[in-house]
């Protein structure tokens, strides 16, 4: 149960961002989060909703795109979407791949009322 | 009033990953080896290190930065084999983040060979931290179950060597070691695994073997 750390470190960027944009409220937070992050999108938005009281994101929404792990073999160049987390070519069954996507743990975006 | 959409695409964890970098920079500038164990509640990491006390003395020097949610014990147990070591206690969090290795590092004895860090016992959380650590280590214990890697992805995938612990209780055990080798290996073809039993003292000097050749290869790279 790190989500709450993790909550954390979010609104110390987005308090930083509402800064530099001399934003007044922060009305959606977008985050992108793989399937091999590491964390439970469903306790990040328990987390999100339980730290934003009082916060300039009070009002905020947030919105979490899961990112499903998709590698690339390095030896027959396939590149697939892995469910089940099994670092083998469907293709031709090597095991040398290239993790392509599914490790995010990022905040893409945020709408601000200035 | 105006309304503004901003692209921002920073990671949530980059204030960590900042840290771990400086602490990685630093540690390997000094030719030290760290070494970031992971495992659950009683998989045997403290008696691993106790194993490498004895083994890696006296030609080398080892420390230790022990995490733990409460009390000095494991801290306590390196001491009595003569070893430095440091606890963190973090009071609830089920993790160590690097920021919290923040005081220690300027007091690591710059002849230092070896620093082990040893996490909260979790597998799932420490997982996402970068402590700035050259090997990751995730043990994992016989009685625990061989179906354990695919549950915990993110530990088995992020780690570069896997230990099987109490190896001796397997005869007493549904425990199959192909199988949980073979299933750690599908998620994570690079890891190096190891069979021990600290109790027989089985494996602890391939081990040993194990982290006196990376730290070689550390030495290597950086000269």
């Amino acid at each position: 149960m790190h989500e709450l750390s993790i909550i954390a470190n979010l609104f110390e960027i987005l308090e930083e961002k509402a800064e530099e944009k001399k934003a007044k409220k922060i009305t959606l937070v977008k985050l992108q989060v793989g399937a091999l992050s590491g964390v439970v999108p469903e306790f990040l938005k328990t987390a999100f909703d339980i730290y934003k009281k009082d916060t300039i994101a009070a009002e905020a929404k947030l919105e979490i795109e899961n990112i499903p792990l998709k590698i690339k073999c390095l030896k027959c160049g396939q590149e697939e979407v892995k469910e089940d987390f099994i670092f083998i070519c469907e293709k031709c069954a090597s095991r040398d791949l290239k993790t392509l996507a599914g490790t995010e743990l990022l905040l893409e975006k945020v709408k601000l009322e200035i | 009033m105006q309304k503004k959409e901003i692209l921002v695409l920073e990671e949530l964890l980059g204030s960590n990953k900042k840290i771990a970098a400086e602490i990685r920079g630093a540690l390997t500038e000094r030719g030290i080896l760290t070494i970031n164990l992971l495992s659950s509640p009683g998989a045997g990491k403290t008696t691993l290190l106790e194993r490498m006390a004895e083994r890696l003395k006296p030609e080398f020097k080892m420390a230790v930065i022990e995490g733990d949610i409460e009390t000095e014990r494991d801290a306590e147990r390196i001491r009595a084999k003569g070893i430095p070591a440091w606890q963190i206690i973090t009071g609830g969090a089920c993790h160590l983040e690097a920021k919290m290795l923040g005081k220690i590092i300027p007091q690591i004895p710059p002849d230092l060979d070896f620093l082990f860090i040893e996490n909260v016992g979790n597998l799932v959380c420490p997982a996402s931290y970068d402590l700035g650590e050259a090997l990751r280590c995730v043990l994992l214990s016989t009685p625990e179950g061989d179906d354990k890697p695919k549950k915990y992805p993110k530990a088995f995938t992020t780690a570069d060597c896997l230990i099987l612990t109490k190896a001796d209780l397997v005869p007493h055990l549904p425990f199959d070691i192909e199988r949980a080798t073979k299933e750690a290996l599908d998620i994570n073809p690079k890891l190096k695994t190891f069979v021990t039993s600290a109790l027989k003292g089985i494996g602890m000097d391939a081990v040993a073997d194990f982290f006196i050749s990376s730290l070689l290869t550390l030495r290597k790279q950086d000269a």
